[in-house]
């Protein structure tokens, strides 16, 4: 007897997810991942100017902000062979830095935390209890005094008095999974709240060179911002005195707060190490914030984090990594409601068309696998030399693990020992979550010790040249131009490939990580990561179907972008036929 | 500077209002106005034709009533406008989700998914409640482009707006489709005001609005028990009611004639004005200047990079490409350039524009311009692109102020 379960909307992620499942008893059985939402932007890129690509690309996600404007002009600046100066790509990267490190954090304390805590819980809690909690715990956080639990404390319990429970309605609040004690649960509250603060601080860093964020502003050939140490406009000592300040906050609240959280909370959840796999293969091209225009073996720019190198690893086998091949990568569309013009079932992403062809039922629905087509989300399928593959912290810290980049080893093998588990079983519900604590660790450290290091050494040498601007007039561009560029963002390997014909775009694609990990199933009826994780070995525990609290956890592990993951591009230029407004 | 949470700590709002020391003479006075948004029930909905209720009645009823309800819908978009909220250094977003607000249904933020936060929702719409929205409405492929619990965002919207107090459109998304409404539109995306026609919406706009903004004007919501006056697009003046030109601390090497040619030269450095690379601050109104983006550290002119003029209509369509100059207008290019690319542009008379030196070194640069692109055209003759005089002239062109105005736009708190 199998019982069919709908999550939609899956909520504290990016955009719009909905998960089917079928469950035997406990367990789950099937399961389908379905993106419900389409907005068709790089289409609208086509025929504009290359130049201002980035401002329309970016708009695809303002959760990961800025990684698709970067990844833009990098592939812009391919094609039409800008170089722009070391000073404006370290300032990309710190960019980028700040922009991972912001990302994680509000993933783990907003959109995921509360699988595991019990906020109501906290009203109940003796603030001195959650004091001594987090220090036991070894969290150095200035927020862990008893003025501000018992204030937390009161706040929650207000909010559960007044019977208007805002953001916490409807939550599984007596789900009898939730297993941390009232002081720990009051203690992240209260670091959910700090963690908001944080958050708004630190971004500054971007706002800085962008000038706002969500959203900030980049240029072909380098940054608009200009710097000099001796002009009162300009990026000066004044504007590089508060960025230290900032990642001095960023290294502080990471150290301090996030990742003993992270460890503690996961420690009272260790079956999540044994649940939720995906598959065995991971894909990355370096560390966070690792970018390159072009093939990565052959690209012109240099990236921060030049220990690690691209690679995959398959089958788990970490003792070889083999070498990135960007022409293994496919799409399929065996689930996805486009066609390909000649039948195809996958073409790679240089020769990418998508073609919407909703085949689903006219919305109200109550269910949507298993029609005539296989077709049911939005999402295409990429795949690597056939594989489904991983993308994301976990890939690029299992990267880093594999070829000895030491502090992410010495992160990793301590928290493998501190919970007895072998590095296999990173690949898991709670090993994900993990990984992007390590990896928030690290960039967090990279950025302080050598990105923002380097750029104000470069300033004292005198290095203020920004921009390139022997390529910003179309007609220093070659007729027609193709360029790519991968970078490492927050939620995984993000590329954006452009062809520009007579000074304009002609084609335009981006492979973003989401769309590798909740794409559905390949023409073989393989499924896609967040299918594996949850049907793959059919002992994924769903206790309650109208609580489906276990699955939560494990597709908020991968922090889930449903508007990164749909993307379009139809290379033949022709409008989709869609009646508009 | 570290948050205090100093919530909703009493059951209702008389209590909270007692502890808090408000008299209730002034409560009754703060009622008056009250009616509209608040959750009153049927007879107390602020439409013309509802019965009358005295201050007295609403204040019994508000005192024993609860912290307004709130659906924050988010339909097709990128989540940039929360995330923008999310980094509101004035009224915070824990604030708003914590004590101002009962935030029953967002999506980005809430603790329940499926079903039970489809009931959350369904409850919530149910009764009187403030119905912000984020995204725009994809009205291609029968609704298919966006569906949340399976039901299209058309139908989503109308469902949430039904019993709606208070509308609220943030983002460009929300106000006028932004990106996925650019040209060809694959997915036929519109505003939010193209679906409720009924009832007035206020329209945040920007891609994305200034978390300030978007907190400033739930909360103006809040204070003046009213919706905020607005201009013709709908947009609250505290915040809309100026062009980025009018504020803008480079306006001076404009009128002066000193602008960037190349990004990153001597100019760019100085600060100069970045009219000649493409900005569309003459022709946006938003508060950016005054404001200034993520706690005051910068904004897009200050940290060198021409406004792309968000917070306008279509402005991935009109305002493209962005490092084109603002096109010939009626006007521009003669002796009166500095005043007809400032108020001149939307149609208002300038009261006080001095005539500058650089107004010639302005022509002069502007003469030098070769071509400008098809697109650009369409602001320039349109009957569309800025509203005409007339259309903007209920909201605040009356008063057109001269560009250098010393009243600011309401702050955030």
């Amino acid at each position: 007897m199998s019982e069919r379960v709908v999550i939609d909307p899956l909520t504290r992620i990016e955009g719009h997810l909905r998960i089917e499942l079928e469950t035997d008893g406990s367990a789950i059985s099937k399961a389908w991942s379905e993106t419900t939402q389409f907005r068709g932007i790089e289409t609208i890129v086509q025929g504009r100017d290359p130049r201002d690509a980035w401002a329309f690309v970016q708009r695809i996600c303002g959760v990961c902000t800025s990684v698709h404007a970067i990844a833009s002009i990098n592939a812009v600046e391919n094609a039409i062979g800008s170089n722009p100066p070391e000073q404006a790509r370290l300032i990309r990267d710190m960019v980028l830095a700040s922009q991972a490190v912001q990302d994680h954090v509000i993933h783990f304390y907003h959109l995921h935390a509360m699988d595991w805590v019990n906020v109501p819980s906290a009203a109940t809690a003796d603030p001195q209890a959650a004091v001594d909690f987090a220090k036991k715990i070894g969290s150095t956080w200035k927020g862990n005094t008893l003025e501000r639990m018992t204030a937390v404390r009161d706040t929650v319990k207000g909010i559960l008095d007044s019977g208007q429970l805002t953001i916490f309605t409807g939550g599984y609040w007596d789900h009898p999974d939730y297993r941390l004690p009232p002081e720990a649960n009051l203690m992240a509250v209260a670091h959910y709240l700090d963690a908001l603060e944080f958050q708004r601080s630190m971004i500054r860093i971007g706002t800085v060179f962008g000038g706002k964020n969500p959203h900030p502003n980049f240029l072909v050939g380098g940054m608009a911002c200009t710097i000099d140490p001796d002009k009162s406009e300009s990026i000066n000592q004044v504007q590089v005195d508060q960025i230290a300040d900032w990642i001095a906050e960023t290294t502080e609240f990471v150290h301090a707060c996030y990742l003993p959280d992270a460890l503690a909370i996961l420690g009272v959840y260790p079956d999540y190490f044994e649940i939720g796999a995906a598959q065995p293969n991971y894909l990355a091209v370096g560390m966070s914030g690792a970018t390159f225009a072009g093939a990565p073996s052959a690209s012109r720019l240099t990236t921060p984090f030049t220990q690690v190198k691209p690679g995959v690893i398959l089958d788990g086998d970490l003792s070889t990594v083999h070498d990135f091949d960007p022409s293994k990568i496919a799409e399929y569309v065996s689930s996805a409601w486009y066609t390909y013009p000649d039948g195809e079932v996958a073409l790679a992403p240089d020769k990418g068309v998508t073609d919407p062809a909703y085949t689903g039922p006219t919305p109200p629905f109550t269910w949507l696998a298993g029609a005539d087509d296989g077709k049911y989300t939005w999402c295409k399928a990429p795949r690597y030399d056939g594989h489904a593959m991983q993308v994301g912290p976990l890939a690029r810290v299992l990267l880093a693990y594999a070829q000895g980049h030491a502090r992410t080893k010495e992160l990793v093998d301590g928290a493998a020992t501190r919970y007895g588990i072998s590095l296999d079983k990173l690949n898991s519900t709670a090993g994900r979550t993990l990984a992007r604590a390590v990896e928030c660790v690290t960039s967090a450290e990279m950025l302080a010790d050598s990105t923002f290091p380097t750029f104000v050494a470069n300033l004292k040498k005198g290095d203020i040249d920004v921009f390139d601007s022997s390529r910003w007039e179309p007609s220093s561009w070659p007729a027609e131009a193709s360029g790519f560029s991968f970078v490492e963002v927050a939620r995984g390997n993000l590329s954006h490939w452009v062809t520009i014909k007579d000074g304009k775009v002609d084609k335009y694609q981006a492979v973003v990580p989401t769309t590798w990990l909740a794409g559905g199933r390949d023409d073989t009826g393989a499924q896609g990561p967040y299918e594996e994780s949850l049907a793959g070995n059919g002992k994924h525990p769903l206790v309650n179907p109208a609580q489906p609290l276990e699955p939560l956890r494990t597709i908020h592990s991968f922090d889930p972008c449903m508007s990164c993951a749909v993307h379009v591009l139809d290379v033949e230029g022709t409008e989709l036929g869609i009646a508009t407004s | 500077m570290s948050y205090e949470p100093n919530g909703w700590q009493e059951p209702t709002l008389g209590e909270n209002l007692a502890r808090a020391g408000i008299k209730r003479r002034d409560f009754l006075k703060f009622c008056g106005g009250l009616a509209a948004v608040f959750a009153l029930g049927n007879q107390a909905t602020g439409t013309a034709h509802a019965a009358p209720v005295t201050a007295e009645q609403i204040a019994d009823k508000l005192s024993a009533l609860t912290k307004p309800n709130v659906v924050w819908l988010q339909l097709q978009e990128c989540t940039g406008c929360m995330e923008s909220t999310l980094r509101s250094g004035g009224t915070t977003v824990e604030e708003i989700v914590l004590n101002l607000l009962s935030v029953n249904y967002n999506e980005l933020v809430m603790a329940a998914s499926g079903d039970a936060a489809n009931k959350a929702l369904d409850d919530t719409n149910a009764e009187p409640h403030i119905l912000v929205v984020n995204g725009s409405i994809p009205l291609g492929a029968g609704g298919a482009y966006c569906t949340i619990g399976g039901k299209s965002a058309e139908q989503v919207l109308r469902e949430s707006a039904e019993k709606a107090t208070a509308i609220l459109a943030v983002g460009a998304c929300a106000v006028w489709g932004s990106v996925q409404a650019s040209k060809p539109n694959p997915t036929g995306a519109v505003g939010v005001d193209e679906i409720i026609t009924d009832r007035p919406v206020i329209n945040v706009s920007g891609c994305p609005p200034i978390g300030e903004v978007i907190t400033a004007t739930v909360a103006y919501v809040l204070t003046h028990g009213d919706l905020p006056k607005t201009d013709a697009e709908g947009r609250p003046l505290f915040a809309y009611d100026q062009r980025i030109h009018d504020s803008c601390p480079r306006r001076a090497h404009f009128d002066a004639g000193q602008f960037v040619r190349t990004f990153d030269d001597e100019g760019a450095r100085n600060g100069w004005c970045l009219y000649e690379m493409g900005c569309k601050g003459p022709s946006t109104f938003s508060a950016c200047p005054v404001i200034q983006w993520n706690l005051h550290t910068s904004w897009p002119i200050g940290a060198g990079h021409p406004c792309i003029g968000c917070t306008e209509k279509q402005f991935f369509d009109r305002f493209t490409p962005f490092y084109q100059t603002l096109p010939d207008v009626t006007g521009f290019g003669i002796e009166a350039t500095a005043q007809e690319v400032g108020w001149g542009l939307v149609g208002a008379t300038v009261a006080a524009v001095g005539v500058h030196a650089g107004v010639t070194a302005a022509r002069r640069a502007s003469a030098t311009r070769t071509k400008v692109d098809p697109p650009l055209r369409a602001f320039g003759d349109s009957t569309v692109w800025l509203p005409t005089p007339t259309s903007r002239r209920p909201a605040h062109v009356d008063d057109a102020p001269a560009p250098k105005t010393t009243d600011e736009p309401g702050k955030a708190e």
